[in-house]
């Protein structure tokens, strides 16, 4: 097929990246146009909390696309461009350096932003998303003296793992019991509370933070039992907003994130995608919207938007199987599917300890396998995204993992 | 025919790979990608650059022969 049109690409990190380079797979032979608003050449995220944060990753090894790879695929660059306003009916994406480009198809792949820290102290409170974030981090780590990271979600829980194992004395702070309760169940989430204790790191589960003051070197965070943390560094980890107020004005409908139909169309302008963090779209096989903060997701997502984009007489559904994954002390975790709203779960293997290798499998009233978690067990993974994939009975499910447990000396 | 390589020891065992090409890629007990196949026909290779480009520590790549 051939493509006479251009396709302006909003956003280089994963999101848009993926979708630049899958147009050129998938055949598409107009004119390709990545815009990003940061300067330095396309870069990865999920390293800034571990490789990159240890300081065993230079930051070059994060590069996603290097200007000559994206001469050599036809994808133009724009660099250090933000975009400011989008008008969808005259086909244009106005930049913050004045200028503009005409597009025949646009993808917003703006992804998100962590949500930015209330408490106003002077200096040393830090959050995480760019490499210019990581950079400033990893200054204030190396310097040393005690971390108080807020937030024991991912992002927060990742920072601590590094933050103890460049040596830092480490607290976690989280207004939840079990931090990882809310999306595991108490009683796996109960295991990733004692993986901090087991290393050292303490933790603060079941109250919030009233307050931050003092600058870098010299904090004090209060908490809403009245104690008080010195802290020389302080990691506020408590989220991400998608990266969707510069579509304000522009006609689309915008819902935390741009909303889309079940082809990741915008849905009030039907050449105009979204991919990655940013995107809400319809997952047909749950029957609602959904905006997935996670790497998977944004490749995926990605590679759809240019198939559909390349094959507008073939459109296909964008309906994923949720993938995440996050590397903690001396813990691989891997979460496929949706643990949230499950009605019962199998553990099999172990979660316990330094020697943990085993998984949690999830299910609902379907009786289908719903999600599964593992722990240093990649190919249980990797079985279970593939059981998830054709809606495996939930018993099968288990009888399969467990097989695999008692499969040689390398089992669990 | 174009040929699969992996790097075994950058490789994490995220296992992006095995979804995305199940016939080529699979991990073995230690959590390590396994290429099940070394050559692959030129009419694979769309779906193989695809699922090798999934590997989020960009351990897998398609050498030309
Ligand atoms: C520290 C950290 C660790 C993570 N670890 C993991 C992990 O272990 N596993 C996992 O699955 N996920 C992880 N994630 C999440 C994962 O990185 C994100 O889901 C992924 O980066 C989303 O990609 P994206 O391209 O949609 O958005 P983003 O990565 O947010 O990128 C958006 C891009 O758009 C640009 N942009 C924003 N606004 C504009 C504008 N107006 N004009 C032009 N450009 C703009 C930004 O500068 C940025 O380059 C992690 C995230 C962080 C921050
Ligand atoms: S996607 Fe990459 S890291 Fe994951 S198993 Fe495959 S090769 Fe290894």
């Amino acid at each position: 097929m051939s493509h006479t049109g251009t396709t302006v690409v909003i956003g280089t990190s994963v999101a848009g990246v993926r979708t630049a380079q899958a147009l050129r797979t998938e055949g598409y032979d107009g004119r390709v146009v990545l815009v990003g608003a940061e300067h330095e050449p396309p870069y990865d995220k999920p390293p800034l909390s571990k490789q990159f944060l240890a300081g065993t990753w230079e930051g070059s090894r994060l590069t996603l696309l290097a200007p000559a790879e994206a001469a050599d695929s036809g994808i133009e660059l724009r660099l250090g461009a933000a975009a400011r306003r989008l008008d969808p009916a005259g086909h244009r994406v106005h930049l913050a350096d004045g200028s503009e480009l005409a597009y025949d198809t646009c993808v917003i792949a703006t992804g998100a932003a962590a949500r930015p820290s209330p408490w106003p102290a002077e200096s040393g409170v830090h959050v995480l998303r760019s490499l210019a974030d990581g950079a400033a981090l990893r200054a204030d780590l190396v310097r040393g003296g005690p971390v108080v990271v807020v937030g024991g979600g991912f992002v927060g829980a990742e920072v601590a793992a590094t933050a103890r194992a460049l040596g830092c004395e480490v607290t976690v702070v989280d207004p939840l019991p079990v931090p990882m309760g809310r999306l595991l169940g108490p009683e796996v989430g109960a295991h990733f509370a004692d993986l901090h204790r087991r290393h050292g790191v303490a933790s603060r589960f079941g109250s919030g933070v009233e307050g931050v003051t003092g600058r870098s070197g010299r904090l004090r965070v209060t908490l809403t039992d009245g104690t008080v943390l010195p802290a020389a560094t302080v990691v506020v980890g408590i989220g991400a907003v998608p990266n969707d107020r510069w579509l304000a004005g522009s006609g689309l409908l915008v819902d935390d994130g741009v909303v889309c139909d079940a082809y990741c169309r915008a849905v009030d302008a039907p050449d105009v995608y979204a991919a990655g963090d940013v995107a809400r779209w319809y997952h047909p096989g749950r029957g609602t919207h959904l905006r997935v903060e996670h790497w998977t997701n944004a490749a995926e997502q990605a590679a759809r938007v240019a198939h559909n984009i390349a094959h507008p007489d073939d459109p296909r559904p964008y309906a994923p199987v949720p993938y995440v994954w996050s590397d903690q002390y001396d813990w691989k975790i891997q979460i496929a599917g949706t643990p949230v709203g499950a009605t019962r779960h199998t553990v099999i293997g172990g979660l316990a300890g330094a020697t943990a290798r085993g998984g949690a499998l999830y299910t609902d009233d379907t009786g289908r396998l719903r999600a599964a978690v593992t722990v240093n067990w990649p190919r249980a993974q990797a079985v279970c995204r593939r059981l998830l994939t054709t809606h495996t009975p939930f018993a099968t499910a288990v009888d399969q993992v467990k097989a695999l447990a008692s499969r040689g000396a390398a089992g669990p | 025919m174009p040929v699969l390589k992996a790097d075994f020891g950058a490789c994490q065992g995220y296992a992006n790979c095995v979804a995305g090409a199940p016939d080529a890629y699979d991990i073995d007990d230690d959590g390590v990608v396994v290429l099940l196949k070394e050559q692959v026909p030129e009419g694979d290779l769309p779906r193989l650059r695809e699922a090798a480009r999934s590997c989020p520590v960009s351990a897998l790549t398609i050498e030309d022969a």
